[in-house]
Protein backbone atom coordinates (compact mmCIF):
# COMPACT_ATOMS: atom_id res chain seq x y z
CA UNK A 1 0.00 0.00 0.00
CA UNK A 2 2.38 2.44 -0.48
CA UNK A 3 0.17 5.20 -2.30
CA UNK A 4 -1.87 5.44 1.15
CA UNK A 5 1.10 5.07 3.29
CA UNK A 6 2.46 8.22 1.80
CA UNK A 7 -1.06 9.99 2.11
CA UNK A 8 -1.99 12.52 4.21
CA UNK A 9 -4.23 12.66 7.02
CA UNK A 10 -6.84 14.37 5.52
CA UNK A 11 -7.14 12.77 2.20
CA UNK A 12 -8.96 9.24 1.97
CA UNK A 13 -10.16 8.86 5.78
CA UNK A 14 -11.21 11.75 6.06
CA UNK A 15 -14.14 11.20 3.33
CA UNK A 16 -14.90 8.34 6.05
CA UNK A 17 -14.89 10.61 8.84
CA UNK A 18 -15.34 14.35 8.62
CA UNK A 19 -15.77 15.39 12.06
CA UNK A 20 -12.41 14.60 12.48
CA UNK A 21 -11.11 17.06 10.55
CA UNK A 22 -12.44 19.73 13.15
CA UNK A 23 -11.47 18.07 15.90
CA UNK A 24 -7.77 17.65 14.76
CA UNK A 25 -7.60 21.45 14.07
CA UNK A 26 -9.51 22.80 17.32
CA UNK A 27 -7.20 24.63 19.11
CA UNK A 28 -6.90 24.45 23.04
CA UNK A 29 -9.00 26.75 24.68
CA UNK A 30 -7.23 30.89 25.42
CA UNK A 31 -7.66 31.73 29.14
CA UNK A 32 -8.43 35.53 30.26
CA UNK A 33 -4.68 36.39 30.29
CA UNK A 34 -3.54 35.11 26.76
CA UNK A 35 -2.29 31.63 28.77
CA UNK A 36 -3.55 28.56 26.41
CA UNK A 37 -6.32 26.64 29.19
CA UNK A 38 -5.74 22.99 28.59
CA UNK A 39 -8.77 21.27 26.81
CA UNK A 40 -10.31 18.29 29.36
CA UNK A 41 -11.73 15.44 27.02
CA UNK A 42 -12.70 13.63 30.43
CA UNK A 43 -13.59 14.70 33.29
CA UNK A 44 -15.29 12.48 36.64
CA UNK A 45 -17.19 14.23 39.35
CA UNK A 46 -17.51 12.05 42.85
CA UNK A 47 -18.28 9.23 40.90
CA UNK A 48 -18.95 5.49 42.18
CA UNK A 49 -19.97 2.22 40.99
CA UNK A 50 -21.84 -0.85 42.83
CA UNK A 51 -23.07 -3.83 41.41
CA UNK A 52 -26.19 -4.65 44.04
CA UNK A 53 -24.64 -3.92 47.38
CA UNK A 54 -20.74 -4.66 46.25
CA UNK A 55 -18.87 -1.38 45.87
CA UNK A 56 -16.63 -1.07 43.16
CA UNK A 57 -15.40 2.36 43.69
CA UNK A 58 -16.60 5.59 44.88
CA UNK A 59 -16.05 9.13 45.30
CA UNK A 60 -13.07 9.26 42.26
CA UNK A 61 -12.85 13.10 41.04
CA UNK A 62 -10.28 13.86 38.04
CA UNK A 63 -9.73 15.80 34.69
CA UNK A 64 -8.00 14.17 32.14
CA UNK A 65 -6.29 16.97 29.34
CA UNK A 66 -6.65 16.51 25.15
CA UNK A 67 -4.02 14.55 23.85
CA UNK A 68 -2.35 13.07 27.26
CA UNK A 69 -1.97 9.69 28.43
CA UNK A 70 -3.25 8.71 31.91
CA UNK A 71 -2.17 4.87 33.36
CA UNK A 72 -4.88 3.50 35.78
CA UNK A 73 -2.98 1.17 37.47
CA UNK A 74 -4.06 -0.70 41.02
CA UNK A 75 -4.26 -4.68 42.26
CA UNK A 76 -7.07 -6.84 40.67
CA UNK A 77 -10.10 -5.94 41.51
CA UNK A 78 -9.52 -2.81 42.21
CA UNK A 79 -12.25 -1.28 39.95
CA UNK A 80 -10.05 -0.05 36.92
CA UNK A 81 -11.77 -2.11 34.15
CA UNK A 82 -15.08 -1.16 35.80
CA UNK A 83 -14.30 2.50 35.75
CA UNK A 84 -13.12 2.55 32.27
CA UNK A 85 -16.25 1.03 31.29
CA UNK A 86 -18.03 4.01 32.91
CA UNK A 87 -15.89 6.64 31.40
CA UNK A 88 -16.85 5.26 27.90
CA UNK A 89 -20.41 5.07 28.96
CA UNK A 90 -20.59 1.29 28.49
CA UNK A 91 -22.29 0.56 31.58
CA UNK A 92 -23.84 3.41 34.08
CA UNK A 93 -22.32 5.19 37.02
CA UNK A 94 -24.39 4.72 40.42
CA UNK A 95 -23.43 8.07 41.41
CA UNK A 96 -21.92 11.36 40.41
CA UNK A 97 -21.15 12.48 36.49
CA UNK A 98 -19.01 11.70 33.94
CA UNK A 99 -18.21 14.09 30.68
CA UNK A 100 -16.53 12.82 27.70
CA UNK A 101 -15.42 15.26 25.01
CA UNK A 102 -16.95 18.12 26.52
CA UNK A 103 -20.71 16.36 26.39
CA UNK A 104 -22.28 14.39 29.80
CA UNK A 105 -22.09 10.93 29.21
CA UNK A 106 -24.33 10.39 32.30
CA UNK A 107 -28.24 9.57 32.01
CA UNK A 108 -27.59 10.69 27.76
CA UNK A 109 -29.75 8.62 25.61
CA UNK A 110 -28.65 6.06 23.82
CA UNK A 111 -28.12 8.16 20.58
CA UNK A 112 -26.21 10.67 22.22
CA UNK A 113 -24.02 7.95 23.58
CA UNK A 114 -23.30 6.29 20.24
CA UNK A 115 -22.72 9.58 18.88
CA UNK A 116 -20.20 9.97 21.87
CA UNK A 117 -18.66 6.98 21.38
CA UNK A 118 -18.16 6.84 17.85
CA UNK A 119 -15.68 9.45 18.53
CA UNK A 120 -13.46 7.49 20.80
CA UNK A 121 -11.73 3.62 20.43
CA UNK A 122 -11.27 0.95 22.79
CA UNK A 123 -8.49 -1.49 22.70
CA UNK A 124 -9.27 -4.68 25.29
CA UNK A 125 -7.38 -6.99 26.71
CA UNK A 126 -8.52 -10.26 24.88
CA UNK A 127 -8.29 -8.52 21.64
CA UNK A 128 -12.31 -9.18 20.81
CA UNK A 129 -11.84 -9.58 17.11
CA UNK A 130 -14.68 -11.99 15.55
CA UNK A 131 -12.78 -14.83 14.96
CA UNK A 132 -14.74 -16.47 11.62
CA UNK A 133 -14.28 -12.72 9.66
CA UNK A 134 -11.20 -11.56 7.88
CA UNK A 135 -8.03 -8.97 9.73
CA UNK A 136 -9.93 -6.42 6.64
CA UNK A 137 -13.53 -7.10 7.77
CA UNK A 138 -12.95 -6.31 11.47
CA UNK A 139 -10.94 -3.21 10.80
CA UNK A 140 -14.08 -2.36 8.87
CA UNK A 141 -16.02 -2.51 11.80
CA UNK A 142 -14.30 0.07 13.60
CA UNK A 143 -16.22 2.51 11.44
CA UNK A 144 -19.76 1.30 12.32
CA UNK A 145 -20.10 4.10 14.75
CA UNK A 146 -19.86 6.69 11.61
CA UNK A 147 -21.71 4.09 8.70
CA UNK A 148 -23.69 1.13 9.93
CA UNK A 149 -25.42 -0.75 7.71
CA UNK A 150 -24.57 -3.65 5.47
CA UNK A 151 -22.09 -2.27 3.66
CA UNK A 152 -20.04 -2.25 6.80
CA UNK A 153 -20.40 -5.68 8.14
CA UNK A 154 -17.75 -7.39 5.93
CA UNK A 155 -15.13 -5.73 3.30
CA UNK A 156 -16.35 -7.41 0.94
CA UNK A 157 -19.60 -5.15 0.79
CA UNK A 158 -17.84 -2.23 2.40
CA UNK A 159 -17.73 1.64 0.04
CA UNK A 160 -13.94 2.39 -0.97
CA UNK A 161 -13.21 4.78 1.43
CA UNK A 162 -14.30 2.71 4.21
CA UNK A 163 -11.93 -0.28 2.90
CA UNK A 164 -9.00 2.72 1.99
CA UNK A 165 -9.14 3.72 5.01
CA UNK A 166 -9.24 0.36 7.14
CA UNK A 167 -6.43 -0.81 4.83
CA UNK A 168 -4.63 2.41 6.34
CA UNK A 169 -4.96 1.72 9.42
CA UNK A 170 -3.75 -1.88 8.84
CA UNK A 171 -0.38 -0.59 7.09
CA UNK A 172 -0.14 1.31 10.13
CA UNK A 173 0.47 -1.62 12.20
CA UNK A 174 2.50 -3.09 9.80
CA UNK A 175 -0.12 -5.77 9.09
CA UNK A 176 -1.46 -4.86 5.31
CA UNK A 177 0.07 -7.88 3.83
CA UNK A 178 -2.47 -9.89 6.24
CA UNK A 179 -5.48 -8.30 5.14
CA UNK A 180 -7.51 -11.05 4.17
CA UNK A 181 -6.47 -13.59 6.82
CA UNK A 182 -8.58 -14.69 9.32
CA UNK A 183 -8.79 -13.47 12.69
CA UNK A 184 -8.39 -16.57 14.60
CA UNK A 185 -5.69 -17.66 12.93
CA UNK A 186 -3.30 -14.73 13.82
CA UNK A 187 -0.67 -14.73 16.78
CA UNK A 188 -1.27 -12.71 19.98
CA UNK A 189 0.70 -9.94 18.87
CA UNK A 190 -0.66 -9.46 15.70
CA UNK A 191 -4.10 -10.08 17.14
CA UNK A 192 -4.00 -6.95 19.39
CA UNK A 193 -2.19 -5.05 16.36
CA UNK A 194 -5.41 -5.67 14.38
CA UNK A 195 -7.64 -4.42 17.37
CA UNK A 196 -5.53 -1.07 17.60
CA UNK A 197 -6.13 -0.67 13.87
CA UNK A 198 -9.61 -1.59 14.78
CA UNK A 199 -9.77 1.42 17.16
CA UNK A 200 -7.35 3.96 15.24
CA UNK A 201 -9.67 3.57 11.88
CA UNK A 202 -12.25 6.02 12.70
CA UNK A 203 -9.55 8.03 13.77
CA UNK A 204 -10.98 8.69 17.33
CA UNK A 205 -10.17 11.61 19.54
CA UNK A 206 -9.89 9.45 22.59
CA UNK A 207 -8.69 5.36 23.10
CA UNK A 208 -9.54 3.46 26.48
CA UNK A 209 -6.96 0.80 26.56
CA UNK A 210 -7.59 -2.23 29.15
CA UNK A 211 -4.27 -4.24 29.71
CA UNK A 212 -3.92 -4.26 26.25
CA UNK A 213 -0.45 -6.42 26.44
CA UNK A 214 -1.29 -8.62 29.13
CA UNK A 215 -2.18 -11.62 27.32
CA UNK A 216 1.01 -11.15 24.70
CA UNK A 217 4.16 -12.77 25.85
CA UNK A 218 6.86 -9.61 27.14
CA UNK A 219 8.53 -8.81 23.94
CA UNK A 220 5.44 -9.14 21.96
CA UNK A 221 3.76 -6.55 24.59
CA UNK A 222 6.59 -4.37 24.31
CA UNK A 223 6.05 -4.38 20.76
CA UNK A 224 2.61 -3.62 20.96
CA UNK A 225 3.12 -0.71 23.61
CA UNK A 226 5.30 1.04 21.66
CA UNK A 227 3.33 0.61 18.65
CA UNK A 228 0.24 2.00 20.03
CA UNK A 229 2.02 4.65 21.74
CA UNK A 230 3.50 5.42 18.51
CA UNK A 231 0.23 6.11 16.85
CA UNK A 232 -1.44 7.78 19.67
CA UNK A 233 1.03 10.38 20.06
CA UNK A 234 1.66 11.15 16.39
CA UNK A 235 -2.20 11.76 16.11
CA UNK A 236 -2.75 13.91 19.44
CA UNK A 237 -4.81 11.36 21.13
CA UNK A 238 -6.15 11.42 24.35
CA UNK A 239 -5.32 7.67 26.19
CA UNK A 240 -6.68 6.48 29.08
CA UNK A 241 -4.82 2.09 29.92
CA UNK A 242 -5.21 0.42 32.75
CA UNK A 243 -1.86 -2.21 33.28
CA UNK A 244 -0.53 -4.15 35.69
CA UNK A 245 2.93 -3.28 34.32
CA UNK A 246 4.58 -0.44 36.74
CA UNK A 247 7.26 -0.08 34.49
CA UNK A 248 4.55 0.77 31.34
CA UNK A 249 2.39 2.85 33.62
CA UNK A 250 5.24 4.79 34.34
CA UNK A 251 7.24 4.84 30.93
CA UNK A 252 3.98 5.47 28.81
CA UNK A 253 1.88 7.22 31.09
CA UNK A 254 2.01 11.27 31.30
CA UNK A 255 -0.48 11.08 34.10
CA UNK A 256 -0.59 7.87 37.35
CA UNK A 257 -3.54 7.03 39.04
CA UNK A 258 -3.69 3.96 41.80
CA UNK A 259 -6.61 2.83 42.75
CA UNK A 260 -6.98 0.56 45.65
CA UNK A 261 -10.50 -0.76 48.06
CA UNK A 262 -12.59 1.46 45.71
CA UNK A 263 -10.56 4.65 46.62
CA UNK A 264 -8.14 7.01 44.34
CA UNK A 265 -4.86 6.24 46.21
CA UNK A 266 -2.50 8.09 44.01
CA UNK A 267 -2.32 10.85 41.37
CA UNK A 268 0.74 11.92 39.90
CA UNK A 269 3.03 12.29 36.83
CA UNK A 270 5.09 9.53 35.48
CA UNK A 271 7.72 11.80 35.69
CA UNK A 272 7.94 12.21 39.59
CA UNK A 273 6.88 8.43 40.34
CA UNK A 274 9.39 5.10 41.38
CA UNK A 275 8.57 1.71 40.85
CA UNK A 276 8.64 1.39 44.29
CA UNK A 277 5.87 4.54 44.89
CA UNK A 278 3.66 2.29 43.23
CA UNK A 279 4.10 -1.30 44.98
CA UNK A 280 1.42 0.03 47.81
CA UNK A 281 -1.47 -0.53 45.57
CA UNK A 282 -0.57 -3.98 45.39
CA UNK A 283 -0.49 -4.50 48.85
CA UNK B 1 -0.55 -42.54 54.92
CA UNK B 2 -2.52 -40.64 58.04
CA UNK B 3 -4.56 -42.13 61.07
CA UNK B 4 -7.52 -40.81 59.67
CA UNK B 5 -10.26 -43.19 58.72
CA UNK B 6 -11.25 -44.12 55.84
CA UNK B 7 -14.42 -42.01 54.49
CA UNK B 8 -17.57 -43.99 53.76
CA UNK B 9 -18.17 -44.90 49.68
CA UNK B 10 -21.75 -43.93 50.45
CA UNK B 11 -23.87 -41.43 52.07
CA UNK B 12 -26.18 -42.40 54.24
CA UNK B 13 -28.99 -40.31 52.32
CA UNK B 14 -31.29 -38.04 54.50
CA UNK B 15 -35.44 -38.49 54.82
CA UNK B 16 -36.38 -35.96 52.55
CA UNK B 17 -34.20 -37.60 50.21
CA UNK B 18 -35.43 -41.24 51.52
CA UNK B 19 -38.85 -40.11 50.41
CA UNK B 20 -38.06 -38.48 47.33
CA UNK B 21 -36.88 -41.60 45.66
CA UNK B 22 -39.29 -43.72 47.27
CA UNK B 23 -41.75 -41.20 45.62
CA UNK B 24 -39.91 -41.22 42.56
CA UNK B 25 -40.25 -44.76 42.28
CA UNK B 26 -44.24 -44.82 43.23
CA UNK B 27 -44.55 -42.48 40.10
CA UNK B 28 -42.49 -44.43 37.80
CA UNK B 29 -44.48 -47.77 38.95
CA UNK B 30 -47.77 -45.66 38.10
CA UNK B 31 -46.70 -44.43 34.91
CA UNK B 32 -45.62 -48.19 34.00
CA UNK B 33 -49.27 -49.34 35.15
CA UNK B 34 -51.11 -46.15 33.22
CA UNK B 35 -49.05 -47.58 29.89
CA UNK B 36 -50.29 -50.65 30.43
CA UNK B 37 -46.67 -52.28 30.89
CA UNK B 38 -47.44 -56.56 31.04
CA UNK B 39 -44.72 -58.52 31.49
CA UNK B 40 -46.33 -61.53 30.22
CA UNK B 41 -46.80 -59.32 26.52
CA UNK B 42 -42.96 -58.59 26.39
CA UNK B 43 -42.41 -62.78 26.81
CA UNK B 44 -44.59 -63.45 24.04
CA UNK B 45 -43.87 -61.23 21.85
CA UNK B 46 -41.07 -62.25 20.41
CA UNK B 47 -42.67 -65.35 17.87
CA UNK B 48 -45.72 -62.99 16.88
CA UNK B 49 -42.35 -60.54 15.74
CA UNK B 50 -40.70 -63.31 14.51
CA UNK B 51 -44.14 -64.44 12.89
CA UNK B 52 -44.39 -60.82 11.09
CA UNK B 53 -40.65 -61.21 10.20
CA UNK B 54 -41.42 -64.75 8.24
CA UNK B 55 -44.46 -62.83 6.15
CA UNK B 56 -42.62 -59.90 5.41
CA UNK B 57 -38.98 -61.55 4.00
CA UNK B 58 -38.17 -61.06 1.89
CA UNK B 59 -38.95 -57.67 1.35
CA UNK B 60 -40.43 -56.88 -2.02
CA UNK B 61 -37.76 -55.61 -4.34
CA UNK B 62 -39.34 -55.86 -7.53
CA UNK B 63 -38.70 -53.00 -9.92
CA UNK B 64 -42.28 -51.39 -9.95
CA UNK B 65 -42.48 -51.25 -6.25
CA UNK B 66 -39.28 -49.97 -5.78
CA UNK B 67 -39.34 -47.34 -8.40
CA UNK B 68 -42.87 -46.44 -6.87
CA UNK B 69 -41.17 -46.20 -3.23
CA UNK B 70 -37.84 -44.52 -4.96
CA UNK B 71 -40.37 -41.50 -6.18
CA UNK B 72 -42.28 -41.68 -2.76
CA UNK B 73 -38.96 -40.76 -1.18
CA UNK B 74 -37.40 -38.58 -3.41
CA UNK B 75 -40.60 -36.48 -2.33
CA UNK B 76 -39.81 -36.87 1.34
CA UNK B 77 -36.56 -35.68 0.85
CA UNK B 78 -37.52 -32.96 -0.92
CA UNK B 79 -40.45 -32.69 1.62
CA UNK B 80 -37.46 -32.37 4.66
CA UNK B 81 -35.21 -30.06 2.80
CA UNK B 82 -37.47 -27.57 1.53
CA UNK B 83 -39.10 -27.76 5.14
CA UNK B 84 -35.66 -27.60 7.09
CA UNK B 85 -34.07 -24.94 4.44
CA UNK B 86 -37.17 -22.37 5.15
CA UNK B 87 -37.40 -23.20 8.66
CA UNK B 88 -34.07 -22.15 8.76
CA UNK B 89 -34.23 -19.09 7.22
CA UNK B 90 -37.13 -18.39 9.01
CA UNK B 91 -35.52 -18.97 12.59
CA UNK B 92 -32.62 -16.36 12.21
CA UNK B 93 -34.99 -13.27 12.78
CA UNK B 94 -37.51 -15.04 15.36
CA UNK B 95 -34.14 -16.02 17.32
CA UNK B 96 -33.00 -11.98 17.02
CA UNK B 97 -36.42 -11.70 18.72
CA UNK B 98 -36.33 -14.59 21.09
CA UNK B 99 -32.81 -13.89 22.49
CA UNK B 100 -32.38 -11.88 25.53
CA UNK B 101 -30.41 -8.67 25.55
CA UNK B 102 -30.05 -8.24 22.21
CA UNK B 103 -32.32 -6.19 19.42
CA UNK B 104 -35.46 -6.10 21.60
CA UNK B 105 -36.55 -5.22 25.14
CA UNK B 106 -37.21 -8.47 28.16
CA UNK B 107 -40.94 -8.63 27.26
CA UNK B 108 -40.59 -9.30 23.89
CA UNK B 109 -38.34 -12.19 24.48
CA UNK B 110 -40.35 -13.73 26.79
CA UNK B 111 -43.10 -13.21 24.60
CA UNK B 112 -41.44 -15.18 21.44
CA UNK B 113 -39.87 -17.30 23.83
CA UNK B 114 -43.45 -18.37 25.00
CA UNK B 115 -44.69 -19.10 21.20
CA UNK B 116 -41.86 -21.44 20.36
CA UNK B 117 -42.83 -23.30 23.24
CA UNK B 118 -46.32 -24.02 22.12
CA UNK B 119 -45.38 -24.63 18.87
CA UNK B 120 -42.04 -27.34 19.98
CA UNK B 121 -45.10 -28.42 22.47
CA UNK B 122 -47.42 -29.62 19.56
CA UNK B 123 -46.06 -32.86 17.95
CA UNK B 124 -44.58 -32.55 14.28
CA UNK B 125 -47.55 -35.33 13.06
CA UNK B 126 -50.25 -33.01 14.42
CA UNK B 127 -48.88 -29.97 12.71
CA UNK B 128 -49.57 -32.09 9.60
CA UNK B 129 -53.23 -32.57 10.23
CA UNK B 130 -53.78 -28.61 11.10
CA UNK B 131 -51.76 -28.00 7.33
CA UNK B 132 -53.88 -30.77 5.67
CA UNK B 133 -57.06 -29.18 7.65
CA UNK B 134 -55.64 -25.40 5.36
CA UNK B 135 -53.94 -26.76 2.41
CA UNK B 136 -55.37 -29.93 2.02
CA UNK B 137 -53.84 -33.38 1.68
CA UNK B 138 -50.22 -33.45 -0.14
CA UNK B 139 -46.58 -32.45 0.37
CA UNK B 140 -47.28 -28.81 1.02
CA UNK B 141 -48.44 -29.76 3.96
CA UNK B 142 -45.87 -31.82 5.13
CA UNK B 143 -43.63 -29.44 4.09
CA UNK B 144 -45.32 -26.60 6.20
CA UNK B 145 -45.60 -28.68 8.95
CA UNK B 146 -41.85 -29.76 8.75
CA UNK B 147 -41.52 -25.35 8.12
CA UNK B 148 -43.04 -24.41 11.68
CA UNK B 149 -41.77 -27.27 13.16
CA UNK B 150 -38.25 -26.73 12.55
CA UNK B 151 -38.61 -22.59 13.50
CA UNK B 152 -39.37 -24.20 17.18
CA UNK B 153 -36.40 -26.22 17.30
CA UNK B 154 -34.12 -24.03 15.76
CA UNK B 155 -35.78 -20.35 16.80
CA UNK B 156 -35.28 -21.32 20.55
CA UNK B 157 -31.56 -22.99 19.88
CA UNK B 158 -30.55 -20.31 17.37
CA UNK B 159 -31.49 -17.38 20.31
CA UNK B 160 -29.35 -19.80 23.04
CA UNK B 161 -26.29 -20.20 20.75
CA UNK B 162 -26.23 -16.12 20.61
CA UNK B 163 -26.78 -15.52 24.47
CA UNK B 164 -24.31 -17.84 24.65
CA UNK B 165 -21.43 -16.10 22.78
CA UNK B 166 -18.85 -14.42 24.53
CA UNK B 167 -19.52 -10.76 24.66
CA UNK B 168 -16.20 -9.67 24.17
CA UNK B 169 -15.98 -8.87 20.03
CA UNK B 170 -19.88 -7.43 20.97
CA UNK B 171 -18.47 -4.92 23.56
CA UNK B 172 -15.73 -3.46 21.33
CA UNK B 173 -18.14 -2.71 18.59
CA UNK B 174 -20.62 -1.24 20.58
CA UNK B 175 -17.42 1.10 22.21
CA UNK B 176 -17.21 1.84 18.50
CA UNK B 177 -20.86 3.50 18.74
CA UNK B 178 -22.08 0.69 16.51
CA UNK B 179 -25.87 0.28 16.75
CA UNK B 180 -27.29 -2.79 18.44
CA UNK B 181 -28.64 -4.24 14.72
CA UNK B 182 -24.63 -3.75 13.34
CA UNK B 183 -23.27 -5.76 16.57
CA UNK B 184 -25.39 -8.45 16.46
CA UNK B 185 -24.80 -9.18 12.79
CA UNK B 186 -21.00 -8.28 13.04
CA UNK B 187 -20.26 -9.79 16.45
CA UNK B 188 -22.96 -12.06 17.81
CA UNK B 189 -24.18 -14.08 14.37
CA UNK B 190 -20.60 -14.90 12.92
CA UNK B 191 -19.79 -15.84 16.90
CA UNK B 192 -22.46 -18.07 16.59
CA UNK B 193 -22.42 -19.45 12.69
CA UNK B 194 -20.87 -22.86 14.01
CA UNK B 195 -23.60 -23.10 16.84
CA UNK B 196 -26.09 -22.57 13.86
CA UNK B 197 -24.29 -25.15 11.82
CA UNK B 198 -24.46 -27.86 13.83
CA UNK B 199 -28.35 -27.33 15.14
CA UNK B 200 -28.67 -26.63 11.39
CA UNK B 201 -27.70 -29.62 10.46
CA UNK B 202 -29.51 -31.66 13.13
CA UNK B 203 -32.96 -29.67 12.29
CA UNK B 204 -32.65 -30.93 8.81
CA UNK B 205 -31.65 -34.90 10.22
CA UNK B 206 -34.88 -34.64 12.28
CA UNK B 207 -36.80 -33.07 8.82
CA UNK B 208 -36.20 -36.14 7.00
CA UNK B 209 -36.82 -39.09 10.31
CA UNK B 210 -40.75 -36.75 10.81
CA UNK B 211 -40.89 -36.44 6.99
CA UNK B 212 -41.14 -40.31 6.64
CA UNK B 213 -44.10 -40.60 8.75
CA UNK B 214 -46.11 -37.37 7.93
CA UNK B 215 -47.54 -39.64 5.07
CA UNK B 216 -49.74 -41.13 7.47
CA UNK B 217 -51.80 -38.78 7.98
CA UNK B 218 -51.89 -37.60 4.08
CA UNK B 219 -49.46 -34.96 4.42
CA UNK B 220 -47.18 -36.52 1.51
CA UNK B 221 -44.00 -38.78 1.33
CA UNK B 222 -42.94 -42.40 1.68
CA UNK B 223 -44.99 -42.66 5.23
CA UNK B 224 -47.91 -43.34 3.05
CA UNK B 225 -47.28 -46.43 1.41
CA UNK B 226 -45.91 -47.87 5.05
CA UNK B 227 -49.40 -47.35 6.20
CA UNK B 228 -51.25 -48.85 2.90
CA UNK B 229 -48.75 -52.00 3.22
CA UNK B 230 -49.39 -52.59 6.61
CA UNK B 231 -53.62 -51.63 6.22
CA UNK B 232 -53.29 -54.43 3.40
CA UNK B 233 -51.16 -56.83 5.25
CA UNK B 234 -49.03 -56.37 2.32
CA UNK B 235 -45.58 -56.72 4.67
CA UNK B 236 -43.17 -57.65 2.22
CA UNK B 237 -43.83 -53.65 0.70
CA UNK B 238 -44.15 -52.63 4.23
CA UNK B 239 -40.76 -54.12 4.86
CA UNK B 240 -38.79 -52.63 1.90
CA UNK B 241 -40.52 -49.15 3.13
CA UNK B 242 -38.43 -49.66 6.52
CA UNK B 243 -35.16 -50.74 4.96
CA UNK B 244 -35.90 -47.52 2.18
CA UNK B 245 -35.88 -44.94 5.18
CA UNK B 246 -33.59 -46.77 7.26
CA UNK B 247 -31.03 -45.93 4.63
CA UNK B 248 -32.33 -42.94 4.05
CA UNK B 249 -31.82 -41.74 7.53
CA UNK B 250 -28.55 -43.52 8.46
CA UNK B 251 -27.19 -41.66 5.28
CA UNK B 252 -28.49 -38.18 5.80
CA UNK B 253 -26.87 -38.44 9.42
CA UNK B 254 -23.62 -39.67 7.95
CA UNK B 255 -23.90 -36.85 5.27
CA UNK B 256 -25.07 -34.33 8.16
CA UNK B 257 -22.03 -35.59 10.33
CA UNK B 258 -19.38 -35.23 7.72
CA UNK B 259 -21.07 -31.50 6.61
CA UNK B 260 -20.82 -30.69 10.30
CA UNK B 261 -16.97 -31.91 10.62
CA UNK B 262 -16.08 -29.97 7.20
CA UNK B 263 -17.94 -26.47 7.96
CA UNK B 264 -17.33 -26.20 11.83
CA UNK B 265 -14.13 -28.01 12.11
CA UNK B 266 -12.37 -25.81 9.61
CA UNK B 267 -13.97 -22.88 11.47
CA UNK B 268 -12.34 -23.48 14.95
Amino acid sequence: MPGIRSSTRSSVSDLVISHRAEAIVRPDRTGAHGVPVPVVDIEAERIAKRFGDTSIFADLSFRLERGKATALVGANGAGKSTLLRCLMGLIPVSEGRVRLLQEDATGARAAKLRALRSRVGLVSQKHNLVPRLSVLSNVVHGLLGHRGGPRHWTHSLAPAASRTAALQALDKVALGHLALRRADRLSGGQSQRVAIARAIVSRPEVIFADEPCASLDPQAGEDVMALFFDLARQDGVTVVFTSHNIDHALRYGDRVLGLAEGRMKLDATGDSLRSADLRGLYD
Amino acid sequence: MTDLPAPSRFERPSAISFLGYAAGLVVLLWCLSGAGFSVEKVMTSPPRFADFLSRAFPPNLSTDVLTRLGWKMVETLQIAVAGAVLGVILSLPVALLAARGLIVGPWVNQIVRVALSVIRAVPDIAWALVFVVAVGLGPFAGMLAIVVDTIGFCGRFFADDMEATDNGPAESLTATGARGIDVVACATVPAAMPAFVSTALYALEKAVRSSTILGLVGAGGIGIELKVGFDLFDYPTALTVILMIAVVVIGIEQLSGYARIKIIGEQR
